[in-house]
């Protein structure tokens, strides 16, 4: 059973967001989809300024079994996108939820955050899988 | 129903995450298969190959049995050891399985070939067979251990018997020896220097541990897809099959044209495709930019289109490459259909990476 930190939110779509407490959220992908996908080759990011939509696909995780869609959790903006995986795409395996985030979004409206999963029902997702 | 090899418990002791590899119970990777890669290219590496079918072929028309089998020409190995890579053809041309052939004698073979076509590929042996004094036997008492890499030779050594060393000592690529109860052979998947050892089932699982002992890192099936697609090596059923005549998948070197009158099966329609030029080519893609390129994506080239049959992220290279079937005519250029956009690649010879050094 892979790691499901309880403070964050998830998408079924194996996002996990984390509210900083300041407006904005960070999003990465879970370490059940980074053990999924194997060794990341390639991050493709958005960019700092752009707008999306919840559910859109803004970035591409690429790893060495397939490319794979990352979907925005919440729409809004972007705001920081981690450089660091430019050079270092394997950050995402080996910290999924710290130094391997992906974007950070400033939310239009966080109310959409309800329509996330808890810890608990993204591991009660993966279960289904 | 899967099966699994007598190395599976030390797979799983190694934290190997298995997979259903055609009905086989494979390590997929160890944790990371980029890692693994890159031990194999820069120390040494070993993976579980006990699933490959190895077969002896033994008897009076032992010789002939194998000229009419494959395409390349067995009469060519005299020196007791040597192994011959080929296609064994159908009728039509197309690629039943590709195989390695040791030569002990006129009389004495084994051949190792693919896991996933075992029960066509003895079928099909079966068959010719009836024709020839000679008998086919399946070995599955052994288990097959290959250890891949700059270093993988020396720490090998550590373990053989001092008979066993002195053996192998100055073996040339592409042979083999029975010593003791190991059959030791220079050959292997990956580009790089090493030996592929045959074990009896019994002992197989003690080899794995001597090995990991003596420093040689396990590498899954993941890191040899990786390895082999560097090194420009063909992978049955994907970069060919029954449908794909060697001439279009990088393998005409396999196939012995002289004498003229050995007839081959699948001869026939190998010269006329020669003659004719019809048949598609393999060709090497490169792409320098990110993404990574799959098979089964279509490749636009002058005047036609082909196909990528493998495609990886090359750990060496730090970039992507594939191998592609495209027609003759293409030249130096070509654009692949990647996630709905074309992007421009480069087409090279089908080889990548030599004894860990690129060859671009």
């Amino acid at each position: 059973m892979s790691n499901i930190p309880s403070e964050l939110k998830y998408a079924s779509s194996h996002e996990w967001v984390r509210n900083e407490g300041d407006g904005t959220f960070t999003v990465g992908i879970s370490e059940h989809a980074q053990e999924l996908l194997g060794d990341m080759v390639f991050v493709e990011l958005p960019e700092v300024g752009d707008a999306v939509d919840a559910g859109e696909d803004c970035a591409v995780a690429e790893s060495v079994k397939a490319a794979s869609d990352i979907y925005a959790p919440i729409s809004g903006e972007i705001v920081a996108i981690n450089e660091d995986l430019e050079d270092a795409p394997e950050t995402v395996n080996s910290d999924a939820y710290g130094d391997g985030w992906l974007f950070r979004i400033k939310a239009s409206d966080e109310s959409e955050l309800e329509n996330l999963l808890d810890a608990e029902g993204y591991a009660h997702s993966i279960d289904e899988d | 129903m899967t099966s699994k090899t007598v190395l599976h418990a030390k797979h799983l002791e190694s934290n190997a995450k298995m997979v259903d590899f055609h009905g086989w119970e494979m390590p997929i990777n160890y944790g990371s298969q980029i890692e693994e890669h890159n031990a194999v290219r820069t120390d040494a590496g070993m993976f579980d190959v006990s699933h490959m079918t190895i077969v002896d072929v033994k008897g009076e028309q032992a010789q002939a049995f194998l000229r009419k089998l494959v395409a390349n020409d067995v009469a060519k190995l005299t020196v007791p050891g040597k192994a011959l890579y080929t296609g064994m053809l159908n009728e039509q041309g197309g690629v039943i399985d590709d195989l390695i052939i040791y030569f002990f004698s006129d009389t004495d073979y084994r051949l190792v070939v693919n896991s996933a076509t075992r029960e066509k590929d003895l079928a099909h042996m079966a068959k010719v067979s009836a024709d020839f004094a000679v008998e086919v036997t399946e070995r599955p008492e052994f288990a097959m251990i290959a250890v891949q890499g700059p270093n993988a030779k020396a720490k090998t050594a550590t373990l053989l018997t001092t008979e066993q060393q002195a053996a192998v000592e100055g073996m040339k690529p592409f042979f083999g020896v029975q010593v003791g109860d190991l059959f030791i052979a220079t050959t292997g998947y990956t580009g790089e220097d090493g030996y592929e050892i045959v074990v009896p089932n019994e002992q197989a699982a003690d080899l794995w541990q001597q090995l990991l002992d003596a420093g040689v890192k396990p590498a899954g099936l993941g890191a040899r897809d990786t390895l082999r697609l560097e090194a420009g090596m063909n992978l049955y059923g994907l970069d060919m099959d029954e449908s794909v005549s060697p001439l279009a998948a990088n393998m005409a070197w396999t196939i012995a044209w002289e004498p003229e009158d050995r007839d081959f099966i699948g001869r026939d329609v190998l010269v006329q495709q020669r003659a004719e030029k019809s048949t598609d080519k393999l060709v090497g893609l490169v792409l320098e930019e990110k993404g990574v390129l799959r098979s089964g994506s279509k490749v636009i080239v002058d005047g036609g289109e082909g196909v990528i049959t493998s495609g990886t992220f090359s750990p060496t290279l730090g970039f992507s490459v594939a191998l592609a079937r495209v027609p003759r005519s293409t030249g130096e250029t070509a654009q692949v259909e990647m996630r709905k956009k074309l992007v421009n690649v480069k087409v090279v010879k089908p080889s990548f990476v030599r004894n860990g050094k690129s060859v671009l």
